[in-house]
């Protein structure tokens, strides 16, 4: 036990606060953390689906939870099931094979719900497009609200992409 | 010294690799099969094609490991009845690759008495009708196809007690999609029986309108995680074919890359593993070693997960001498840090509780089932294509293969540390001797219907690309191979008697690619 004390010591935090992220990434996590304690109570609540992503994009919205970037530090948090979720984060051009659970997730999502489409394929389909077996973009398949280019997206870009989509949210109901 | 199969003569093919072809009858199909088989020969993967436009009919073709290399075999099957010897009984893991071959062009595995052993669709789920084959040379990429039958009969295990939970395809975590079906009694679980092919987007079929050097760009989205191993491997099956071969800076650069993707990886599931061990210590200390990693990646090769800077040819970056100070310093740091953590999971009796005899999947089973890569090193099989048959610049950086013998979650996280740690004394090695030259050759022609494989060891295990070429530089057919074709009947096997608590953990000790194997 003492070691495990002793490396969280001298590791210590390793969160970026505001002064060391650029400032993209330092508007955003601030408004961010504003319109979530206004909107939905400091609890943003998301269900990931992969919906035929070369698992890329999964690497980078792992990330997030990493001690840099540390989500959940912002009230954001994965959630096991989508009847907990206010949004989704959908990865990958949507395959034929999974355009049914996307629909089905979509619709198990409690309103009112946000959907961002992270990455290249999910933008636009991506360098597999849509052909005999993928529908391409998630927007052809579930209404989405913001969407991330990048092969894969920086974890920062996601973040962006989830306060934009928060944000749009609330202008929205005002 | 070429391998030897009773009465299959075999002609050499070029390239990074020892590799050998043979045209085949049925008969020998078979028996080539059976005596690689029995002299301690694996199959790597099988795979069809529609050969109607050119020799006829179709094809199958079986990839074999033998001691001295691989081993291609290829059966031309008759436009009408295109069937061939069933291999599932002489390889466990040709089961899943025969249906998904016939899901995509309708050739058909056939046993001595005339059946089909498994005639449930793989990678078929409901969006296409049974008779319609989506690699088949008259069905175009875009084709818009009928939605088919989507029932699926999975084995009912009857008895006392047992009931089912199905799990997925969409996961509590952040994951790929897959379906899992859970026979269990109280919480052991008697059986799992996977249902994958989620992911299926027509990668194969998309290669076909690509040419052969675009192609190296999807190759290396088959399976994000492991980028740099797809990309190699396509590159390699590409440079045999066209004659061509990248410089030695180009070679140890590729190196580099690859044993990055290799710690990238693992420390990115040993932070799970202790997370799913119930330390979440684990997570946090590892997720923030493993993004100190991509920072670098990101500096100095200019992407993350190092996405597309293998290239047909040799490399898209360099390094120089500043930049090899600063990942000699970064390695020489994570080293340390990696010593005290696994001093801290070895020694945490929760942890080493969970994970000590949960998963186990024994040598024999590992044998029986083909498996490969860091799965079948924990199982006593102590293989690694980098270390034999050995590919450039592996001869002149012989890696020390890590192996284990109990095949449990434990084994499988000593073996991804100790890898982890060669990884880094592999990148000192080629750093310091890192050679001057080219970083990119030029490539010679592509003759129409040349034929080059790449075998490359990524992070899960043994890469394979197959690669036809069609006229005009373009891609005719391209077989992509994860190891996870092999591992994932290895999960279903290891999970068998532990409880249904354990398989997070046990899952993700092997962690398996869904978009590698789905296509």
């Amino acid at each position: 036990m003492h070691k495990i004390l002793l490396k969280i010591a001298q590791v210590g935090l390793k969160t970026e606060t505001a002064p060391r992220t650029d400032e993209a990434l330092r508007v955003g996590a601030a408004r961010l953390n504003e319109d979530v304690l206004r909107l939905l109570g400091r609890a943003l609540a998301i269900r990931h689906v992969d919906a035929g992503s070369c698992n890329g994009c999964e690497l980078e919205i792992h990330a997030l939870n990493n001690p840099y970037y540390n989500l959940e530090g912002l009230g954001i948090k994965f959630v096991a099931s989508p009847r907990h979720a206010d949004l989704l984060l959908v990865t990958g051009p949507v395959s034929r094979n999974m355009e049914e659970a996307l629909r089905r997730t979509y619709e198990a999502v409690p309103e009112p719900k946000l959907v961002v489409a992270a990455g290249d394929c999910g933008c636009d389909g991506g360098i597999f497009g849509e052909n005999y077996a993928s529908r391409g973009r998630v927007a052809n398949v579930i209404p989405v609200d913001v969407a991330v280019p990048g092969c894969p997206p920086p974890p920062a870009a996601i973040m962006q992409a989830i306060v934009t989509a928060v944000t749009v949210a609330t202008t929205a109901k005002r | 010294m070429s391998p030897t199969l009773p009465g299959i003569p075999l002609a050499p093919l070029a390239g990074a690799v020892p590799a050998w072809r043979a045209a085949v009858d049925a008969r020998q199909w078979r028996s080539g099969c059976e005596a690689a088989a029995r002299s301690g020969g694996r199959l790597a993967a099988l795979w069809a094609g529609d050969e109607r436009d050119a020799a006829g009919g179709f094809s199958v073709r079986a990839l074999l490991v033998t001691f001295e290399g691989l081993v291609c075999l290829e059966l031309a099957l008759p436009e009408q009845d295109p069937t061939y010897p069933d291999l599932s009984d002489v390889f466990a893991c040709a089961a899943r690759m025969q249906r998904a071959a016939f899901d995509l062009v309708g050739v058909r595995a056939v046993t001595p008495s005339g059946s089909a052993p498994d005639a449930r669709g793989w990678l078929r789920h409901g969006a296409w009708r049974e008779e319609v084959h989506p690699l088949r040379r008259d069905v175009s990429l875009t084709a818009d196809l009928a939605a088919g039958d989507a029932a699926y009969d999975f084995v009912q295990v009857a008895g006392d007690g047992v009931h089912e939970v199905p799990v997925g395809p969409v996961h509590a975590g952040i994951i790929e999609p897959g379906h899992f079906r859970f026979s269990i009694v109280g919480e052991q679980v008697l059986r799992l029986e996977q249902r994958l092919g989620y992911k299926h987007k027509g990668i194969e079929k998309r290669f076909e309108s690509m040419t052969l050097e675009e192609g190296a760009r999807l190759a290396g989205r088959v399976s994000g995680d492991s980028t740099v191993a797809y990309a190699w491997a396509y590159a390699m099956a590409l440079e045999s074919i066209t004659g061509s071969a990248p410089g030695r800076r180009a070679q140890f650069l590729r190196a580099l890359l690859l044993e990055r993707e290799r710690i990238a990886n693992h420390l990115g599931d040993l932070g799970a593993l202790g997370n799913d061990g119930g330390l979440a210590f684990g997570l946090s200390q590892f997720s923030r070693l493993k993004e100190d990693l991509l920072r670098a990646n990101a500096r100095v090769f200019g992407h993350r997960y190092l996405m597309d800077r293998v290239v047909p040819g040799g490399v898209a970056c360099d390094v120089d001498a500043a930049a090899a100070h600063a990942l000699l310093e970064e390695g020489d740091l994570l080293e340390a840090e990696l010593r005290s953590l696994r001093a801290i999971y070895y020694d945490h009796s929760g942890l080493q509780d969970r994970c000590i005899t949960c998963g186990r999947l024994t040598p024999r089973t590992a044998a029986l089932l083909g498996v490969v890569g860091l799965a079948a090193r924990a199982s006593g099989h102590a293989m690694d294509a980098r270390a034999y048959p050995g590919f450039a610049p592996y001869g002149e950086l012989p890696p020390v293969v890590a192996s284990h013998r109990n095949g449990d979650v434990a084994a499988r996280i000593v073996v991804r540390f100790e890898e982890a740690f060669e990884s880094l004394r592999l990148q000192r090695l080629i750093l310091e001797r890192l050679p001057e030259g080219e970083l990119r050759t030029a490539l010679g022609a592509a003759a129409d219907g040349a034929f080059g494989i790449g075998w490359v060891e990524g992070w899960r295990g043994e890469v394979f690309v197959a690669l036809h070429a069609g006229a005009g530089g373009r891609v005719r057919r391209c077989h992509p191979h994860d190891p996870s074709w092999q591992n994932w009947p290895a999960l279903e096997h290891a999970v068998i008697g532990n409880i249904v608590p354990d398989f997070p953990l046990i899952n993700k000790s092997f962690n398996l690619s869904y978009a590698g194997a789905d296509l």
